[in-house]
């Protein structure tokens, strides 16, 4: 049986209530809706940096709803890459990585060798992106959230960003949800679409 | 008073060197205790409900009356308390009106400044990243040691130096709880009234003179370090 994940995000968000029921497996899962819908505060349920007032989030028939962040199998690239600014790239993605041999596998797979030594402060956008895209695959997770990674980017970066996020979620089969305002994004990675709004689904 | 006679005869003694080492031995060990504990207080506390309440307790001492401090360290670790009891057989030296009980003291007085100080470091590092550190696997106190403590460093150096300063500076509690023993707890501070309650003004003015020049330089260096901090 393939892997899915299976959620039911009830939380509050600063009096904002979220109740969104949904199931991914294998491929792209698009979250689309406008800022403030909530779509970012299901994300951060999944991995556990919210908690759920009530509901569920299960994986491959394991309940992770009550485990911490850590524990979860999650790989979150966040809209402001949020790199560790003190540092440097390859140890960015040596940071969750289970040995070193991985990091460097991730450095080398995303052509990241030649910044190995730089701080993120001196990275251009795509280029923190791509360390935070290969930093949270190097700890070889079974879901990939991906929460607006491509909104600050230009549009050459973000379609070379988009079409080697495509070939890695096939490549490693990873359960993806991608978060999105830009229908676009979503289309490039030929994903299912999920409409949010008002912290609810709708079709 | 043997050394009081001997004091008197000189324009300078040994006193204001003697009791200025003291001050920065017991400076340095206050620091290091309050610091490992602010940093304790801060790793169980941070972003955690309830943190705006035990900070507000340990920050009482900042503006108590320096005898109200003295008074509940002589109750909690006087010759008669339990703490004092224990620790007296357990070393056979007594906590108070001695170089530990000047350090506890001087600790007291420095760990507000210290919490206070680290704790705006700490809670100024931006949470996007702690959360970044615990879906790559780091447990709470890992993201916090890893990612929070360096990024804070600046502030957290800050901090010391500014309860090194204050514990440098402190005359009540001191007092209170160490006495002012000449070359076993007296201080600096306590060397300067010493001083001028015995007339040898020489010896105030330079324990005065020197104590000024070090508070200026351990302030500056606390605005140096939190310029580069926001600077980063």
């Amino acid at each position: 049986m393939p892997a899915e994940l299976n959620v039911h995000v009830v939380t509050k968000v600063d009096d904002f209530s979220i109740d969104v029921q949904l199931k991914a497996s294998v491929g792209v899962t698009v979250l689309f809706g406008p800022s403030g819908s909530g779509k970012s505060s299901v994300l951060r349920a999944i991995a556990g940096l919210i908690p759920l007032k009530s509901g569920h989030v299960r994986f491959d028939g394991h309940d992770w709803s009550r485990l911490p962040p850590e524990q979860r199998e999650v790989g979150y690239v966040f809209q402001n890459a949020a790199l560790f600014p003190h540092l440097s790239v390859e140890d960015n993605i040596a940071f969750g990585a289970p040995t070193w041999e991985d990091a460097r596998r991730w450095l080398e797979r995303l052509q990241l060798k030649p910044l190995a030594n730089r701080k993120p402060a001196s990275l251009s956008g795509g280029e923190a992106q791509r360390v935070a895209l290969a930093r949270a695959l190097a700890r070889k997770p079974r879901v990939l959230l991906l929460d607006e990674p491509f909104s600050s980017l230009d549009d050459s970066m973000r379609e070379r960003l988009l079409e080697e996020v495509k070939t890695l979620v096939v490549a490693e089969a990873l359960v993806t949800l991608l978060v999105t305002h830009d229908r676009h994004e979503g289309e490039a990675l030929g994903g299912r679409f999920l409409n949010i709004f008002g912290g609810r689904l709708h079709d | 008073m043997q050394w009081r006679a001997t004091t008197r005869r000189s324009n300078f003694t040994h006193v204001p060197v003697d009791s200025l080492l003291l001050s920065l031995q017991v400076g340095l060990f206050a620091a290091s205790v309050a610091g490992a504990l602010a940093l304790g207080v801060i790793a169980l506390t941070h972003k955690r409900k309830g943190a705006t309440f035990v900070d507000a307790v340990l920050t009482a001492p900042l503006v108590l009356p320096p005898t109200v401090l003295g008074y509940y360290l002589l109750t909690a670790l006087g010759r008669r308390s339990v703490i004092g009891v224990a620790f007296e057989s357990l070393t056979g030296s007594s906590l108070v009106f001695t170089k530990t009980g000047a350090v506890i003291a001087a600790s007291v007085t420095a760990f507000p400044l210290i919490l206070q100080t680290a704790r705006a470091a700490v809670d100024a590092v931006d949470s996007t990243l702690l959360d970044a550190a615990r879906t790559l696997g780091a447990t709470r106190m890992q993201a916090l040691r890893r990612v929070a403590l360096p990024l804070a460093s600046r502030g957290l150096a800050a901090g010391l130096l500014l309860g090194f300063a204050r514990a440098l500076g402190d005359f009540g509690v001191t007092l209170m709880v160490a006495g002012n023993i000449p070359g076993e707890t007296q201080t600096a501070a306590l060397a300067l009234y010493d001083a001028m309650l015995s007339g040898r003004e020489r010896d105030a003015a330079a324990l005065a003179v020197t104590l000024t020049l070090l508070a200026v330089g351990l302030i500056a260096g606390v605005q140096w370090l939190g310029r580069r901090h926001h600077a980063r």
